[in-house]
């Protein structure tokens, strides 16, 4: 055990923790925005909007995050009128590119989850809403969201922390996120153990502050 | 789609070799995984606080740490692990582990780890009085363990290891980091030598969707045929 490259090595994987971090927060966001648009997709009756949205979500969970990274980072470069238009100032950039491709893989598992909350939404709730003469669009942002978002809070705590470990990923396509930063010391000092314990140990933390929140939420929000 | 011709000008033989190569890694890392659940899954549910401790601490750290990690730890510490312990044994020339080996081992981990969660879930689930019945009758263990509540957890456990298959199929993309020639290693190295990325990771996802579709219809049959009786 080398105890001094763990102590040296800690700040310089604490400092690759805030891109870790930064990536994770920025997909998280835009994934829910991408999942909640797509749930509500699939709720809607009309067959074509339904198939469109369930293929997606199925096309997104079907594939490793990696083919997806791979496909927008390496593949969109290669499309010559992309290059043209303002849309190449993000795609160029790795870091956006890695944003985009976590927004979109969340948010196919976040269309999941809510589609799931919103369907074991009791029919007489909304029947409720129905007959005390409030209108369809406030018994959906007021009464079926919230609801759904409650009902789906523990399967989407989750999906955080498979989304903090896919944030790895990041570092196949040369960004120096925390796992990035892990492979550099290990191929550069050969010491795969003692970074792992580090690193590791970081992503360890992180899973568990992840999962007390939503566990402190879960409770907050219980009826 | 001249591209995917077979022979020396196309990419549809070295592919197809490299879904081979996926479809065995992946069998190979979930019976490694099943392995791993073997013993860990009576420790996690085993009466001592020091057992439970053991398998409660592999299956947090192996879920709660990226998968690309562990796949590095073994890639780079594989290898001298293993001369460590030969050398014990008096073996110093060096050795070099094949990358399927550290690969299917890596993934294997990782998906014992999930497949433990799965199997402590549904032995719990299983009626108390199933076990008591057993007991009772006078039942010889490995009569009682594979005859009593094998089945009855086989049935439970089924939908959950569907998942855990998907999970460990799409974690063998990661093993393309050590170079081990799969779906994405593949397509890496047609994407380089082509200079057209975006139609051999798009196949590639083609691919791994196949996968998925297909040993979906596969176990669905299997948990029909389990759940027989109910």
């Amino acid at each position: 055990m080398d105890f001094e490259l763990m102590i040296n090595s800690f700040p310089k994987l604490l400092n690759a923790t805030l891109i870790t971090l930064k990536l994770l927060s920025a997909s998280l966001i835009f994934g829910l925005f991408i999942g909640l648009f797509f749930a509500i997709l699939r709720v809607n009756n009309n067959p074509i909007v339904n198939k469109f949205a369930y293929g997606y979500s199925y096309v997104f969970r079907g594939t490793p995050l990696l083919v997806q990274i791979f496909i927008i980072y390496f593949g969109l470069g290669q499309i010559e009128y992309l290059r043209s238009t303002i849309l190449w100032v993000i795609l160029k950039e790795p870091y956006w590119c890695a944003i985009i491709a976590f927004s979109l893989n969340t948010g196919a598992y976040t269309s999941e989850i809510l589609r799931s909350a919103f369907q074991t939404i009791k029919p007489g709730i909304i029947e409720a809403g129905q007959s005390l003469g409030i209108s369809k669009k406030i018994i959906f942002y007021k009464i079926q969201i919230p609801i759904a978002i409650r009902q789906s809070l523990p399967a989407y705590g989750n999906e955080i922390i498979l989304m903090m470990k896919g944030t790895s990923l990041a570092s196949t396509v040369t960004l120096m996120d925390l796992t990035g930063v892990a492979k550099y010391i290990i191929s550069t000092t050969f010491k795969p153990i003692e970074v792992f314990i580090v690193a590791g140990g970081i992503y360890l933390f992180m899973t568990f502050i992840i999962h007390n929140v939503i566990k402190f939420l879960e409770k907050k929000y219980s009826y | 789609m001249e591209l995917l011709s077979f022979g020396k000008t196309g990419w549809g033989d070295e592919l197809l070799i490299a879904t081979m190569m996926t479809i065995a890694v992946s069998i190979t890392a979930m019976i490694i995984g099943f392995l791993f659940a073997l013993i860990f899954t009576p420790l996690k549910l085993s009466k001592s606080k020091f057992l439970n401790l053991i398998g409660n601490s592999y299956t947090t750290i192996i879920r709660g740490v990226p998968e690309l990690l562990v796949i590095y730890l073994f890639f780079f510490g594989g290898s001298g692990a293993v001369m460590y312990v030969a050398s014990i044994f008096g073996y110093n020339e060096y050795i070099e582990i094949n990358a399927f080996i550290t690969g299917s081992f890596a993934i294997g981990i990782i998906s014992g780890a999930y497949s433990t969660e799965v199997f402590r879930g549904a032995i719990q689930s299983i009626d108390k009085g199933q076990f008591e019945a057993s007991k009772v009758l006078g039942l010889k263990k490995p009569v009682h363990f594979f005859k009593v509540i094998m089945p009855q957890m086989l049935r439970l456990a089924i939908p959950n290891l569907s998942n855990v298959w998907q999970i460990t199929l799409k974690d063998t993309s990661l093993i393309s980091v050590t170079g081990l020639v799969e779906i994405m290693r593949q397509s890496y190295i047609a994407a380089g030598s082509t200079r057209d990325p975006l139609f051999f990771y798009s196949f590639a996802a083609v691919l791994y969707l196949l996968l998925t579709f297909l040993s979906m219809k596969l176990i669905n049959k299997l948990e029909i045929r389990y759940s027989r009786g109910y």
